[in-house]
């Protein structure tokens, strides 16, 4: 599938600022089943500095700095890319979820050593033992991993409900635990928590959903949202995509920007600027499908709204 | 007393009544109970000493370190900010054969420690090749990765790096632990030798101790030799937390015996992947940062993104190698304790040499073979979290049964989170504790720096901490106990090195005004602001108290009454009080008392001593130590206004605020430079005084403007009783007073006089800025001037004293607002760009 995705973050701003630096994960990275075509970065006023670097993780990193005095950026991330199907999950067998938390703990050097690395406490994930009980009924002793992850995913998109006023960028895990509600970086980080407090390795994708707009109706440009999903380990397979917002299989309607180990390294932009005064923000994301193909969702994946 | 007196054997060499401890090895006894060579010099000096002379000298000590304002803030601690600084009586002291082996095994471990960081954040070999277990980086909260491959100039990391030293009952040295991140305590080493030289004059130079200076110096060149940028005389900046951080002292102390600028992080700011000081001025690069500030808070942009107290963008600006920062971010990761096992096998590879100083014997509980090992260990072991954390230490002899099994859980559950460490049965010195010697468990932090490109320096002596009690098996300043001094014994002749320039040599004259961040701009704008306030303040409740006793003057009674009403119109005494008083005394004096010790009343005295209090520590090392010695004092002498003053004691007291307040204002006329640092502290005061005069002439006009009986003490709270006599005799007209407390440019307490000083300030402030912006205050300066020379007082003082006051009050409000304008225009232009917001 090929998109031309639009991204345009607006920062408006109550008083003047003199200088702001802001950190951008915008830019899609190459990957085996994506290959990105071109990718532009316009801001607004223009950058006294800019600085691209390829960060930890392997994601495309930009650092801006705008020293001229302004009240409004702007920053306009465009690209085209193009995702290939992934392969079907179906009958595909995994060892027990014991057998993979085992690999990972890495008293030596070895995949599962290096996976491990994301088993681990992150800024915005806490190992804990709500997280350990949500999970557990999904993961009895030696159900298979794929089996047990699959589950988890599917609960949390059923037993959870969409809602982007239930909570805000800093909502810890445990008060989406309580209150059932959130968006998809909430449900990305519960079941980051999750897999983690089980021993098991996971990391935040960051990325772009296609929206489908309903039957019979036109698609709204600027109403899509960025994404964030799921990836976990498991030796032999690698690491495989979990969407627990949608419950599907992350294919060609993902588009991935990059990934940490979770939402705070990846975050598509972060700034900090001098100045006194509020400020507002304003999001538009368009993921434009290329091409003549229609569009081949099926009418039972869910629709727009579970996007965010 | 006497019972001390009695337990005395006045012989050499033994020290009255200490008795060493069983097991563990004591520094002044050997097994035979004969003294150790190192203390050999010290010992019959001290042992002459009668206990007389031993508090006397104690108590100089305690002196001195109040008087230097030494002091370690205590976290949660109810006194708010400031715990004084303990210091014990007597060095410990270390044999040079000793420690020449101890210098050698310490600059190992810091080359090893070096290097291990350069792995860690670059190829990560060690890793790779199973020296390490990956999950001792990527479980640590303080392994960053915006650091990874950041290569810092030179690959060094480690600049200044503390080792705690433990010695083990066979006498062998041992390391506790690492401090490689921002390693405090190398100041209070160095305060503290300042002190006890001081107190021991006699026994320190016959015992010939090295000295501290060479390893100072060595830190001062080797961070200025790492400045990168070509050109120009580099710049280093020692970067600090604040005023709340525990060390805060040290930060300041460090920062003027070293001779670099104490900046916070508002102080920096990031241009074209640059550091630069914001100073009055402009701005000026910054080379290299010496930082007392966490890892993760260094950079909101690219680290945690809620804190404050670092600068954004400097991650980036050490990426581009334009800043060195000591020591390099991240390099916290390598003070975990689960590294130790790995150091000797590391040292064989990296270095090719046996670990000279053994660890402690630690296990790391994420490897099997290593929690065996710590649950089969016969000895006593302490369990600490791998990565730190808020969980406290848990002491192997303290779990037992239910308790036991619940730690046997957890470990289980998650084995990667804890590291034993065996307990050393610490080695103990003799502590004086007032009556008699006694053994105290010590741990002592050494310190090595780097004074060039692989070269490094060990300071020769340290820190020597002791635990609290005899038993008390915990050494940590935040949890009490004391310091003591460290006395490495010279072998040669001692080399007096200082870091005051030697005589002879030509220095390069530089009468630049040294660059004043903006941020101490600001607080020192305000110090004048709040001296001048408490000064007003007190002049005006000690002209009250002074009238509520009775027979001071011929018309007491009718001046305290006008007193009362003025402190009504100001708002400081509810209306009530507003009529009559005889009646009233002790109601009235119950309100007045308030005025002094109301804590979270603003403008009470109390209050103004909190927040004076707070902004001395912000700018101590812009204060020389006399003025900082009259701050303490009148931090001492304004006690009473903790609550229980009397009536009795109040005048007094007030009388010797005055006088402190007046120390203050001698001191910075006098002794301090005419820099920009200045000029905002005298613009501080001259705002403050103008602005406080002004109210209280309005109140007098409102209190009754004709009446001798008010104008009188105005004229003592304006400090201008003596001229007015000398100029009108005893006749009290409101046009006299106010031609002189208003017009009178030759009245240094006139408002005429603060506002020709204040030209002549605001004339000298520097013009040029990057910040935007017109120079209004000039502008609205001129216009307070104006308005002060086109009022007719004389008109309007008469119109006054017939009943009108609205004329004159006019004309006063005005000129208050005009002040008010004036500081807001230089609060705006030189201060408010330091707000830093996230978005």
């Amino acid at each position: 599938m090929k998109y031309r995705i639009t991204h345009v973050t607006t920062y408006t701003y109550a008083a003047e600022v003199s200088v702001s630096h802001h950190l951008l994960h915008l830019r899609p990275r190459d990957l085996p089943r994506q290959r990105v075509d071109c990718f532009d970065l316009v801001v607004q006023p223009e950058p006294s500095v800019q600085t691209r670097r390829v960060d930890y993780f392997g994601n495309h990193a930009d650092v801006i700095t705008v020293e001229a005095a302004h009240r409004q950026l702007e920053v306009v991330a465009g690209s085209r890319v193009e995702v290939f199907p992934a392969l079907s999950r179906a009958g595909v067998g995994s060892p027990p979820w014991e057998t993979v938390a085992n690999v990972c703990l890495g008293e030596f050097w070895s995949d599962g050593a290096e996976a491990g690395e994301f088993r681990f406490d992150s800024p915005n994930v806490r190992r804990s033992d709500v997280a350990l009980a949500y999970a557990k009924p999904s993961f009895p002793a030696g159900r298979p991993w794929l089996e047990a992850v699959s589950d988890l995913s599917s609960r949390i998109h059923r037993e959870f409900q969409f809602d982007p006023k239930a909570t805000s960028v800093a909502t810890p895990v445990e008060d989406v635990l309580k209150g059932r509600k959130g968006v998809c970086q909430d449900f990305a980080h519960l079941m980051l928590a999750c897999l983690r407090s089980l021993g098991l390795p996971g990391r935040y994708v960051s990325g772009y959903l296609e929206t489908l707009p309903p039957p019979g109706r036109a698609r709204l440009v600027g109403a899509d949202a960025s994404h964030a999903w799921v990836s976990a380990w498991c030796p032999g397979l690698g690491w495989l995509d979990f969407d627990p917002t949608n419950d599907i299989e992350p294919g060609e309607r993902h588009v991935t920007l990059g990934w940490g180990r979770d939402f705070s390294d990846v975050s598509p932009i972060r700034g900090v600027l001098v100045g006194s005064g509020e400020h507002t923000l304003r999001v538009s994301v368009d993921v434009e499908p290329q091409g003549t193909e229609v569009p081949r969702g099926s009418g039972g994946q869910s629709q727009s709204q579970s996007q965010g | 007393m006497s019972d001390v007196e009695s337990s005395l054997e006045r012989k050499p060499g033994v020290l009255p009544g200490y008795r060493s401890r069983v097991g563990v090895h004591d520094e002044l006894y050997d097994g035979t109970g004969a003294l150790r060579s190192a203390w050999r010099g010290l010992v019959p000096q001290l042992s002459a000493l009668a206990p007389v002379d031993l508090l006397r000298r104690r108590d100089a000590a305690r002196r001195l370190l109040r008087e230097h304002g030494v002091t370690y803030n205590v976290y949660g601690s109810e006194e708010g900010l400031e715990r004084g600084w303990s210091l014990d009586l007597i060095p410990f002291c270390v044999a040079p054969e000793e420690w020449a082996g101890l210098e050698r095994a310490l600059v190992q471990r810091t080359r090893l420690l070096d290097r291990l960081l350069g792995d860690l954040y670059g190829e990560q070999r060690s890793i790779r090749e199973g020296w390490i277990p990956a999950a001792l980086v990527h479980g640590s909260g303080s392994f960053l990765r915006a650091c990874h491959e950041l290569h810092p100039p030179g690959g060094r990391h480690l600049y200044l790096h503390a080792v705690d030293l433990a010695r083990r009952p066979d006498g062998r040295w041992c390391v506790l632990a690492d401090r490689t991140q921002a390693p405090s305590g190398a100041g209070y080493a160095l305060e503290n030798r300042i002190i006890l030289s001081r107190v021991l004059p006699d026994e320190f130079r016959e015992c010939g101790v090295a000295r501290l200076a060479g390893f100072f110096a060595g830190l001062r060149d080797g961070l200025r030799g790492a400045a990168t940028r070509p050109a120009g005389t580099p710049n280093v900046v020692l970067l600090t937390p604040g005023p709340y951080n525990e060390t805060y002292f040290e930060h300041a102390y460090l920062a003027r015996y070293l001779g670099f600028p104490l900046v916070e992080g508002g102080d920096l700011t990031v241009r074209d992947r640059r550091v630069y000081l914001k100073t009055l001025e402009g701005l000026r690069p910054v080379d290299v940062i010496l930082r007392r500030v966490d890892d993760t808070f260094c950079d909101p942009l690219e680290l945690r993104a809620e804190s404050f107290l670092g600068v954004s963008g400097l991650v980036d600006a050490a990426r581009a190698g334009n800043v060195v920062i000591a020591n390099a971010l991240g390099s916290g990761l390598v003070e975990s304790p689960a590294f130790l096992p790995f150091l000797p096998e590391l040292s064989r590879r990296w270095l090719g040499q046996e670990l000279m100083l053994p660890s402690a014997p630690a296990w790391w509980a994420g490897q099997e073979a290593g929690r065996r090992a710590a649950l089969a260990s016969t000895g006593r072991v302490v369990w600490k979290r791998t990565f730190g954390g808020a969980a406290d230490p848990v002491f192997s002899e303290e779990l037992e049964g239910e308790a036991r099994r619940r730690f046997l859980a957890r470990l289980e559950a998650a084995p990667a989170e804890y590291v034993a460490q065996e307990r050393v049965d610490l080695s103990t010195t003799p502590v004086w504790n007032g009556e008699r010697w006694e053994p105290r468990p010590l741990v002592l932090r050494t310190y090595v720096a780097a004074n060039g490109p692989d070269s490094w320096v060990v300071m020769p002596g340290g820190l020597t901490r002791f635990s609290p009690t005899p038993g008390s098996p915990v050494v940590s300043a935040q949890r009490g106990g004391g310091s003591k001094d460290t006395w490495v014994l010279s072998s040669g002749p001692v080399d007096p090195v200082t870091l005051l320039k030697p005589g002879g040599q030509v220095v390069r004259l530089d009468r630049a005004p040294a660059d004043v961040p903006s941020r101490v701009a600001d607080n020192l704008y305000w110090l004048g602001r709040y001296t001048e306030r408490l000064e007003h303040q007190v002049r005006l409740l000690r002209a009250t108290f002074h009238r509520l006793g009775g027979e001071t003057t011929h018309d007491g009674h009718a001046e305290l009454t006008g007193l009362v009403q003025v402190l009504v119109s100001l708002g400081h005494l509810p209306d009530r009080f507003g009529r009559t008083v005889a009646e009233e005394q002790e109601e009235l004096a119950e309100a007045l008392l308030g005025l002094l010790h109301q804590a979270n009343r603003p403008g009470s005295v109390r209050d103004m001593l909190l927040r004076l209090r707070y902004i001395t520590t912000a700018v101590r090392d812009r204060l020389s130590n006399d003025t900082w010695r009259i701050f303490q004092r009148l931090q001492g002498d304004g006690h009473l206004t903790g609550g229980d003053a009397t009536l009795a004691e109040v005048p007094a007291m007030l009388n010797t605020l005055v006088v402190d307040l007046a120390a203050f204002s001698g001191m910075e006329m006098e002794n301090m430079t005419r820099g920009h640092a200045w000029r905002f502290l005298d613009i501080g005061r001259r705002v403050e005084r103008s602005v406080n005069l002004l109210e209280l002439v309005r109140a007098v006009l409102h209190a009754g403007p004709s009446s001798p009986s008010v104008l009188a003490p105005l004229l003592e709270v304006a400090d201008s009783v003596m001229t007015y006599r000398r100029r009108y005799f005893e006749q009290m007209h409101l046009g006299t007073v106010l031609d002189l407390l208003l017009a009178d440019e030759s009245n240094p307490r006139a408002l005429a006089f603060q506002l020709e000083t204040l030209h002549e300030h605001i004339e000298n402030l520097p013009k040029d800025r990057w910040a935007r912006g017109e120079p209004q205050e000039e502008r609205s300066l001129e216009a307070v001037s104006d308005l002060l020379h086109g009022a007719d007082l004389g008109v309007a003082a008469a119109r006054a004293e017939s009943g009108d006051i609205d004329e004159v009050d006019q004309v006063l409000r005005r000129l208050s607002e005009g002040l008010c304008l004036v500081s807001d225009h230089l609060t705006h232009r030189f201060f408010s760009h330091a707000v830093v917001r996230a978005s």
